[in-house]
């Protein structure tokens, strides 16, 4: 299992280091620059920029810099400045020495901010919303599948599948305006737009008032409109798989050395039967966080979706190369833990 | 041809004296009844049929040009909607002109709606061609040879996967859009501009889905493909000297198309909606032609107070997207019962 991970681990550095370069080409490719404007800048002005932002060097240039920056740990002694060349993500201190990791430089549209100031600011935002969500899917759609298998061909069955109908026919773009207009402007019982989180957040990403009922008042509605398409694909999983895994062998022997009812779905049935919905939520989770980005746009969430759609019309590469492989990573490694929990699950399962 | 083979069959006799070939019902004949006893797909069906023909028929259904501006018209609400929305009455003027109100622009929204129905419908019917074809070609590849181009071509699609697609469409789109702009004539970028152009934009919009519409479904049919490979009939078409062109698509195919087009035909309400997104973020169709994804956007502005400006273009997003659920549902139950309620 450990060679295992460390191989997948590997792997994931080519993938992400693939991904970077694909990104790089095509974002250099896209004409005009970060500081071409409707009216011309004078030339000695571009000049002093693209020499300040390293942009006049040769583009492969720019690329190792780039992934040496971001990839490369750093070991030095001298401690965090505030330059905006020198904010990294992580920074660590053993004895003297600074372990410093993840520069992803400069943002040239917003001045006096980093890419990690963005993501220190903004991406807790979105994955607040993004795991509200998930959690939103997970409490509909498991006790909705698993009503619908266990009362298979009743008015819970029927209505669980309905639901599933529902979500996955309704996508946010459609869901979100008609609940901003019925529980925002029409009934108004929630604030039709804004997060109620504000930084600092704990452990960089706990809003700090999730206990008071604001930050789900401003929550609640972006995160049901995300994760109810996610509740409706659990929701179905999960029924299918509960109903193969009540036909199966050792349940009726569960069933005959005369188990209660309850302890034969909890402890047997269900442990089983969650393998596959154990699996999608890789996919799912791939889904929810690019999700993330259509959620913000309409509900006017300050999270990642704004800036990275912005860095794109305003070519601010470092934002657009930092966006595109956080999300790459963060794929690759719901991925991996998706593989490793599956492993957990199903002792059949070895990976070697 | 077909109609003299189809003679001979008729006469070929059994054992029994019964004909072997009576009764026959192909898979899809079979599918096809199995489909029409399900209620909830046949309406889904109808719908779709119905919405086709208001695309197809889009210039005779609506009753103003898509593009018809009446600036004086701006916002106005027919009498029953003012009903609907009483708050909207203190400022908005009356015109029974416009069935479901006019946009900020004076625009009528039911035929801007019907017109809109020819992005979403074109968008559901290239997005699955584009997906199948590469995504079944590359997949036969991959699974058919086997070993180390197997190997490669999934790692391939692998790092594909590890994209988060809807960030790389967008990028894609502005990549697009951008580069369309400043290209000289003559060039083949500027062929396609001019083609995405007259096409309100729609080329680019397919181009951004198929590129990554086709990942999955390679790697559906290579699964397929690796099941079906090492069966009898296979080895005997080797044994009489079939090419693997022909075993792939003549012998392979057939036998696995079945769970790529239920794949398919479920993955369409995922087409629509990227189009409708990609449209919200304005990276969708060029205006003016009208998409419900940039109608939302544009109604999404004045919620507060024209509600009818979003909430009719998302209506009509979402009944199509509910029939495409429907039909694709009833297609997977009709022609794979084995899978029943799953995915």
């Amino acid at each position: 299992m450990g060679r295992y991970i460390i191989r997948r681990l590997l792997y994931m550095v080519v993938v992400v280091l693939v991904v970077s370069m694909i990104t790089f080409g095509l974002m250099h490719s896209i004409p005009g620059g970060p500081f071409t404007r409707e009216k011309a800048l004078p030339a000695e002005t571009i000049k002093v920029l693209n020499e300040r932002y390293h942009l006049d060097d040769p583009l492969w240039k720019q690329y190792v810099d780039y992934v040496y920056a971001v990839m490369v740990p750093h070991f030095t002694t001298t401690p965090p400045s505030t330059s905006l060349q020198d904010d990294f993500l992580l920074n660590a201190k053993i004895g003297s020495l600074w372990i410093r990791w993840m520069n992803f430089g400069p943002s040239y549209k917003s001045r006096s901010r980093t890419v990690n100031d963005i993501f220190r600011d903004n991406l807790p935002i979105s994955g607040q919303l993004g795991t509200m969500a998930l959690t939103i899917g997970l409490l509909i759609g498991m006790p909705l599948g698993i009503l619908a298998a266990l009362k298979q061909n009743t008015i819970f069955d029927y209505l669980g599948m309905g639901v599933a109908i529902f979500g996955v026919s309704v996508p946010v773009i459609v869901l979100g305006p008609v609940l901003v207009w019925v529980f925002g402007v029409a009934l108004k019982w929630l604030p039709p737009t804004g997060w109620g989180a504000r930084p600092p957040y704990f452990l960089g990403f706990l809003p700090s008032n999730l206990l008071n009922g604001e930050f789900f008042k401003y929550a609640i509605m972006p995160s049901f409109a995300l994760g109810i398409g996610s509740s409706a694909i659990i929701a179905r999983l999960t029924r299918a798989s509960l109903l193969q895994t009540i036909r199966e062998d050792y349940i009726r022997t569960a069933r005959s050395k005369g188990l209660q009812e309850r302890l034969i779905i909890t402890r047997h049935a269900l442990k089983n039967s969650l393998i596959p919905v154990v699996t999608i939520l890789g996919p799912l989770f791939a889904a929810l966080v690019t999700g993330t980005f259509v959620t913000e746009l309409i509900f006017g969430i300050p999270g990642m979706g704004k800036y990275f759609v912005t860095s794109i019309t305003n070519r601010d590469y470092p934002v657009i190369m930092g966006t595109i492989l956080l999300y790459a990573v963060f794929l690759v490694f719901a991925n991996l833990l998706v593989d490793i929990m599956y492993a957990y699950l199903d002792p059949r399962i070895r990976y070697d | 041809m077909a109609e003299v083979r189809l003679e001979a069959d008729a006469k070929a006799v059994g054992a029994g004296g019964m004909p072997l070939v009576g009764k026959h019902e192909s898979l899809w004949q079979d599918g096809f009844r199995r489909l029409l006893r399900n209620r909830a797909a046949v309406m889904g069906g109808t719908i779709i049929i119905l919405l086709i023909l208001a695309a197809v028929f889009a210039p005779l259904i609506a009753i103003k040009p898509f593009a018809l501006q009446v600036l004086t018209d701006q916002n106005k609400m027919p009498e029953w909607l003012l009903s609907v929305f009483p708050d909207a009455k203190p400022y908005t003027k009356v015109s029974n002109d416009y069935p479901l109100g006019a946009d900020n622009l004076g625009r009528d929204l039911f035929s801007r709606i019907i017109y809109g129905s020819r992005v979403s419908l074109t968008v559901a019917f290239i997005g699955p061609l584009i997906s199948l074809i590469i995504g079944v070609i590359y997949g036969s590849i991959s699974g058919y040879f086997g070993g180390r181009v197997d190997n490669i071509m999934m790692r391939i699609v692998d790092i594909l996967y590890a994209f988060p697609s809807l960030l790389f469409i967008i990028l894609m789109m502005a990549f697009f859009r951008s580069t369309i702009s400043d290209v000289q004539p003559g060039t083949l970028a500027y062929t396609f501009g001019k083609m995405d152009e007259s096409m309100g934009g729609m080329l680019f919009i397919f181009i951004g889905i198929g590129l990554t519409a086709w990942e999955t479904m390679a790697r559906l049919t290579r699964g397929q493909v690796l099941a079906v490979r090492e069966k009898e009939f296979v080895e005997a078409a080797h044994t009489i000297g079939a090419t693997n062109w022909r075993i792939m698509f003549k012998h392979i195919l057939p036998n696995i198309v079945g769970p790529l087009i239920v794949a398919e035909t479920l993955a369409i309400p995922g087409y629509i909606s990227t189009e409708a997104f990609l449209s919200f973020i304005g990276l969708g169709v060029t205006p003016p032609t009208p998409s419900w994804g940039s109608m939302i956007s544009d109604g999404a502005r004045t919620i507060r107070t024209y509600p009818n400006q979003t909430l009719f273009p998302a209506l009509a997003l979402a009944i199509t997207m509910f029939s495409f659920n429907f039909l694709g549902d009833g297609l997977r139950d009709a022609l794979d019962p084995r899978l029943r309620g799953t995915q």
